[in-house]
């Protein structure tokens, strides 16, 4: 394979751009989870190429261990956006400002 | 030919990322997520990731946007609001954001300033990796290896993680009378 470290890390680069974009743009708390998501996506790209061209098996271990906590932390977050809904009757950011007043 | 799936895959996991962020839909952008996770699965396959690629189609695209899905079904928030988007001064914020970052990454791979390309080094066939810490092998039988030995107190926590995970899932999800 002739495609070098570099592609892959704009790869993981650009995809960690688009969900910061996510985060940052839209109002769905949803939408801003899977932007979350995304980003933590882009992370485990970036490690897994780095462990490859590094040949050591390092990179692909923490690779598995973001994927068992980002399940982990996907459980809990949509149980807390449930209870968030099940109080306030919305899940939109523009809409949950009762901190600010 | 590795080289057409790479960038096959790539403009995959791009294109499907982006139309995530700016689909109106909420479902929708579920479904374009699923499709990003499989190309970055497909990256992984041609890093030689195998155990990770299958991992990440069960436990990304599977149960977690199963569960997104789910929840997004559940709660069905698309229909009260007319207005996806925050108002027009934090979108053109986000948008010269967003564009500022894309030529800060396209600029760092610009130019001389390259990391160095080191060239794919050949797969190594003992996969318990005894001698010089853990070599990279394609077997899954390394990622057992290094977790029992290398990796073990993580490996315990993040069992504890999962456990209070579980918990704490069901003490926010119960319903206080």
């Amino acid at each position: 394979m002739t495609v070098g470290i570099n592609a892959f890390i704009l790869v993981a680069g650009l995809l960690f751009a688009i969900g910061l974009l996510g985060v940052v743009l839209r109002k769905n708390t949803l939408i801003i989870y899977m932007s979350l998501e995304l980003m933590l996506n882009a992370v485990n790209l970036a490690l897994v190429a780095f462990s490859r061209y590094n040949g050591t098996m390092d990179g692909n271990l923490f690779v598995f261990f973001i994927i068992t906590v980002a399940a982990a932390e996907v459980a809990l977050g949509l149980a807390i956006i449930v209870a968030l809904f099940r109080l306030r009757q919305t899940v939109m950011v523009d809409q949950l400002t009762s901190l600010s007043r | 030919m590795i080289d057409i799936l790479f960038y096959v895959f790539a403009a995959i996991t791009l294109t499907s990322a982006l139309l995530m962020v700016v689909s109106p839909n909420a479902v929708n952008s579920a479904m374009c997520m699923i499709v990003s996770f499989v190309g970055t699965a497909g990256m992984f396959v041609l890093l030689e990731a195998y155990f990770l690629a299958v991992l990440q189609i069960l436990v990304y695209a599977g149960a977690v946007m199963v569960l997104f899905l789910f929840i997004i079904m559940l709660l069905d928030v698309d229909k009260e609001t007319n207005q996806i988007l925050k108002d027009k001064l934090t979108l053109a914020a986000s948008i010269a954001g967003f564009a500022l970052l894309v030529v800060m990454i396209c600029s760092a791979f610009a130019g001389g300033q390259h990391l160095p390309e080191t060239s794919l080094l050949p797969v190594l066939e003992n996969p318990t990796g005894a001698g010089i810490g853990i070599p990279f092998t394609t077997s899954a039988k390394s990622f057992g290896y290094s977790l029992f030995t290398k990796y073990m107190l993580p490996f315990q926590v993040t069992g504890f993680l999962l456990l209070s995970a579980m918990i704490g899932v069901i003490v926010v999800s119960k319903k206080h009378s």
